[in-house]
C-alpha cells in the first residue's frame, strides 16, 4: 500500500527517571511522524542525546512508545515483540557473542529458525565475502580488529535479510582513515543488497556522504528531512544550518520587502536576501546565513553580487583552502573559504587589509531561528 | 632486601596464617601417617593402615555417600536458583531490589547454630521428617547468597545488550538466556557449583540438628571423636576432607577468573 518499510505515527517516548516527588519526565521522541522509503539509505542525524538511539530502539522493539504506532511494512508493531519483527540492528559496541566463533555468530539467526546446516553453511560463506572476511570464520571475536567485529556484525545482521537494517553508530569506534573507508563500503553493501537502512550518526559529514535521506534530530523532534543536498542548500532554521556544514550567520533590520526580495540592513550597509519562504516585516531583526566556500574576498564589488565591508582578521592556509577570518563593520566575524590555485581572479590578502565581502544572491538564506 | 620489611603488616600476616592455619593441617597429615593410637611426638613409624580403616568402615562410607547426596543435590538447587536471582537482580531495574538483595544475603550472617536450632523447630511443627533431604534443603539456604554472589559479578561483567542482540536475531526471551546468557557464564555456574558443594560437603552445626538417622561426613566425623582408639582414623578422614575441600576451591578459584577474563579484553 504504502511504499514505507517504517512509519512512525505521532510516536512519543517518555522515560521517567527517579521516584515519588522527585521524578522527572524525559521526552526522548516528541510526536514524531516519519516514513522511511522502502530500500533507501535513511540516516538519523542529530546532537548526542537527541533520541536518535531511542527511535531506533523503539523500531527495533526493545522500547514501546508510550503513545503513538510504529508500521514496518504496513504493519502496526505495537504487539509485536523484537524477536519476530522483521527489523535487525547492527548495535553500536557490535555486540557479538564471546563464545562463539565468527561463522556461529553469523549463522545465529538462521540457526534460530532452523535454516539446515548445509543452506546455513553457504549463506554464511557468502555473508562474510560480501563483508572481505572470507577466511575468518574460525576465529574468536576477541581475535578480531574492532573494524573487523563491525563488519561481523554487519554480517550476522544482514544473512536474515531483513526488511529492515539498523545501525546504531556503527562506526563510532573506528579511526578516521577505516572510518571513511567502512562508509563508503557500508554504502555499497546497502546498494548491493538492496535492503532499507536506517542509520544512526551525529556526525554530519558521514551523514551527507552516505545517506539517500538524512532526518536531523534535535531535542526528540525532527527539523528537517530531505536529501543531503536540500538539508546542505536549504537548511530549514538556524540549527540545520548551524549542524550541517559550516556556516556563516549575519544579522540585521528588515529594511523593505520587494517583489525582488528583501533587503536587509546591517549597518550602514545595504543587502538584498531572498526570502520566499519567510514572513517578515518592515523593521524586524532577520538573520541570513551563507556557506563560507561561497563568498569571496574582493578590493571592489564586482557587479550583480551582493557585499558587505570589513577587515581581514587571521589567515589560516590549510593547504586546498586558505581560510580567511573577517571582521564585518557591524562587529560580526564570518569566515571565507577560499580554494587555492583554481581561478586566477583569487586575490590575496592578508591581515589587516580592508576588503569587499562579496557573494553570488542565490547562495544567501534568510532563516528563523 | 631491606631487612626490617620482615615485621610488614604483609609478613605478620603470612606468618599468622603458616602458624595457625597451615601447621595445624601439616600436623594432622602427618600423624595421619602414624603408627599410634595416641597423637603426640616423637613419631613412631610410617603406616597407611588409618586410611585402610576409613575404606573399610561401611558406617563412613554411607555417611559419604550422604554428604554426596546432599552436596550435589543443595549446590545443583541453590546454582538454579541463584542464577535466577542474579538474572533478576542485574537485568531487571526492580523497584525492591535493594531489599531483595538484603533477603537474599541474610543467610551469610545468621549463625548456623542458631538457624539449625530455627530450622529444627520449623521441620517438627511442618512435620518434615527430620533426614538428609531436610539437610539438603537447609545447605540450599545457606548455599544461595554465595551462588547469587559469583553469578552476578559476572552478569555485571557483560553487556545485556548481548541478550538483545540474540533476540534482535530471533530467539525468544529464554532462547537468548539459554543460548548466549547461561554459556558465557558457565565458568561462574561450575564456580558456584562447586563452591555450594564446598559449604555443603563441610557444614556441621545445621546438619547435626537435622540429618536425624542420616549422618553426613562431618557429623560422623563428629560421632567418632568419642572413641580414642579411632582417633587417628578421624585424623586421615579430616585430612581427606582437607586436601579435597582445598583441590575444589582452588579450582573453583581459578574457574571464577577464567570466566571473568574475557569480559575485561572487550
Ligand atoms: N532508559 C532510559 N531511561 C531514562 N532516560 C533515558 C533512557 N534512555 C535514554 N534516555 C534519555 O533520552 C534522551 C535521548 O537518549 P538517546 O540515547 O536516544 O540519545 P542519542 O541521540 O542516541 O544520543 P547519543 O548520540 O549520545 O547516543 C536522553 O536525554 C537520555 O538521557
Ligand atoms: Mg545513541
Amino acid at each position: 500500500m504504502t511504499d514505507y518499510a517504517v512509519e512512525l505515527c505521532n510516536v512519543t517516548k517518555v522515560f521517567s527517571s527517579g521516584r515519588g516527588a522527585k521524578s522527572e519526565d524525559v521526552y526522548a521522541v516528541k510526536e514524531m511522524n516519519l516514513g522511511i522509503p522502502r530500500g533507501q539509505f535513511f540516516t538519523l542525524l542529530g546532537p548526542s542525546g537527541c533520541g536518535k538511539t531511542t527511535t531506533l530502539r523503539l523500531i527495533a522493539g526493545f522500547e514501546t512508545p508510550s503513545s503513538g504506532e510504529i508500521f514496518i511494512q504496513g504493519k502496526p508493531m505495537s504487539k509485536i515483540p523484537p524477536n519476530v519483527r522483521p527489523v535487525n540492528t547492527v548495535f553500536q559496541n557490535y555486540a557479538l557473542f564471546p563464545h562463539m566463533n565468527v561463522a556461529s555468530n553469523v549463522a545465529f539467526g538462521l540457526a534460530i529458525k532452523r535454516v539446515p546446516r548445509d543452506e546455513q553453511k553457504r549463506i554464511v560463506k557468502e555473508a562474510l565475502e560480501l563483508v572481505q572476511l572470507a577466511d575468518m570464520g574460525k576465529r574468536m571475536p576477541s581475535q578480531l580488529s574492532g573494524g573487523q567485529q563491525q563488519r561481523v556484525a554487519l554480517a550476522r545482521a544482514l544473512v536474515n535479510k531483513p526488511a529492515v537494517l539498523l545501525l546504531d553508530e556503527p562506526l563510532g569506534a573506528l579511526d578516521l582513515k577505516l572510518r571513511k573507508a567502512m562508509q563508503i563500503e557500508l554504502k555499497h553493501i546497502q546498494e548491493q543488497v538492496g535492503i532499507t537502512f536506517v542509520y544512526v550518526t551525529h556526525d554530519q559529514e558521514e551523514a551527507l556522504t552516505m545517506s539517500d535521506f538524512i532526518a536531523l534530530m534535535s531535542d526528540g523532534l525532527i527539523l528537517q528531512l530531505g536529501d543531503p543536498a536540500t538539508l546542505y542548500k536549504k537548511p530549514a532554521n538556524k540549527f540545520v544550518a548551524d549542524f550541517i556544514g559550516e556556516s556563516n550567520f549575519i544579522r540585521g533590520t528588515v529594511d523593505s520587502i520587494t517583489r525582488k526580495g528583501t533587503k536587509l540592513r546591517v549597518l550602514d550597509e545595504l543587502v538584498t536576501v531572498d526570502a520566499m519562504e519567510v514572513n517578515l516585516a518592515k523593521g524586524q531583526a532577520a538573520t541570513f546565513t551563507i556557506r563560507p566556500e561561497k563568498m569571496m574576498l574582493k578590493t571592489k564589488q564586482p557587479v550583480s553580487t551582493e557585499a558587505l565591508s570589513g577587515t581581514v582578521q587571521e589567515v589560516i592556509y590549510i593547504g586546498t583552502d586558505t581560510r580567511y577570518i573577517v571582521t564585518l563593520q557591524s562587529g560580526e566575524s564570518v569566515v571565507v573559504r577560499v580554494q587555492n590555485g583554481c581561478s586566477p581572479d583569487v586575490e590575496q590578502f592578508s591581515k589587516g587589509d580592508l576588503v569587499k565581502v562579496v557573494w553570488l544572491p542565490e547562495d544567501a538564506r534568510l532563516l528563523t531561528d | 632486601m631491606n631487612k626490617h620489611k620482615i615485621f610488614s603488616p604483609g609478613s605478620i600476616y603470612f606468618l599468622l596464617m603458616c602458624v595457625l592455619l597451615y601447621l595445624p593441617i601439616l600436623l594432622l597429615i602427618i600423624f595421619s601417617f602414624n603408627d599410634s593410637t595416641r597423637l603426640v611426638f616423637p613419631l613412631k613409624g610410617f603406616t597407611l593402615q588409618w586410611y585402610g580403616k576409613l575404606y573399610e568402615n561401611r558406617e563412613l562410607l554411607k555417611a559419604l555417600g550422604n554428604s554426596l547426596m546432599i552436596g550435589f543435590g543443595s549446590s545443583l538447587i541453590a546454582t538454579i536458583l541463584g542464577t535466577m536471582g542474579a538474572i533478576a537482580i542485574v537485568r531487571f531495574k526492580l523497584p525492591g531490589r535493594s531489599v531483595f538483595l538484603a533477603v537474599s544475603a541474610l543467610p551469610l550472617v545468621i549463625p548456623y547454630v542458631i538457624f539449625g536450632v530455627s530450622l529444627l523447630i520449623l521441620f517438627n511443627e511442618v512435620g518434615i521428617r527430620l533426614s538428609a533431604f531436610a539437610a539438603g534443603l537447609a545447605h540450599v539456604i545457606i548455599s544461595i547468597p554465595y551462588a547469587l554472589l559469583i553469578i552476578s559479578s559476572r552478569l555485571v561483567g557483560f553487556p545485556d545488550n548481548l541478550e538483545e542482540a540474540a533476540m534482535d536475531l530471533g530467539a525468544s526471551y529464554w532462547g537468548a538466556l539459554l543460548k548466549v546468557t547461561i554459556p558465557i557464564c558457565s565458568p561462574a555456574l561450575l564456580a558456584a557449583f562447586l563452591l555450594c558443594f564446598t559449604i555443603s560437603f563441610d557444614e556441621y552445626a545445621i546438619a547435626s540438628f537435622i540429618v536425624g538417622t542420616d549422618a553426613t561426613l562431618p557429623v560422623y566425623l563428629f560421632s567418632q571423636l568419642r572413641f580414642p582408639t579411632r582417633l587417628p582414623m578421624v585424623v586421615a578422614l579430616a585430612a581427606v576432607l582437607m586436601i579435597v575441600t582445598m583441590a575444589v576451591m582452588l579450582f573453583t578459584e581459578w574457574l571464577r577468573r577464567v570466566g571473568q577474563s574475557p569480559a575485561k579484553k572487550g
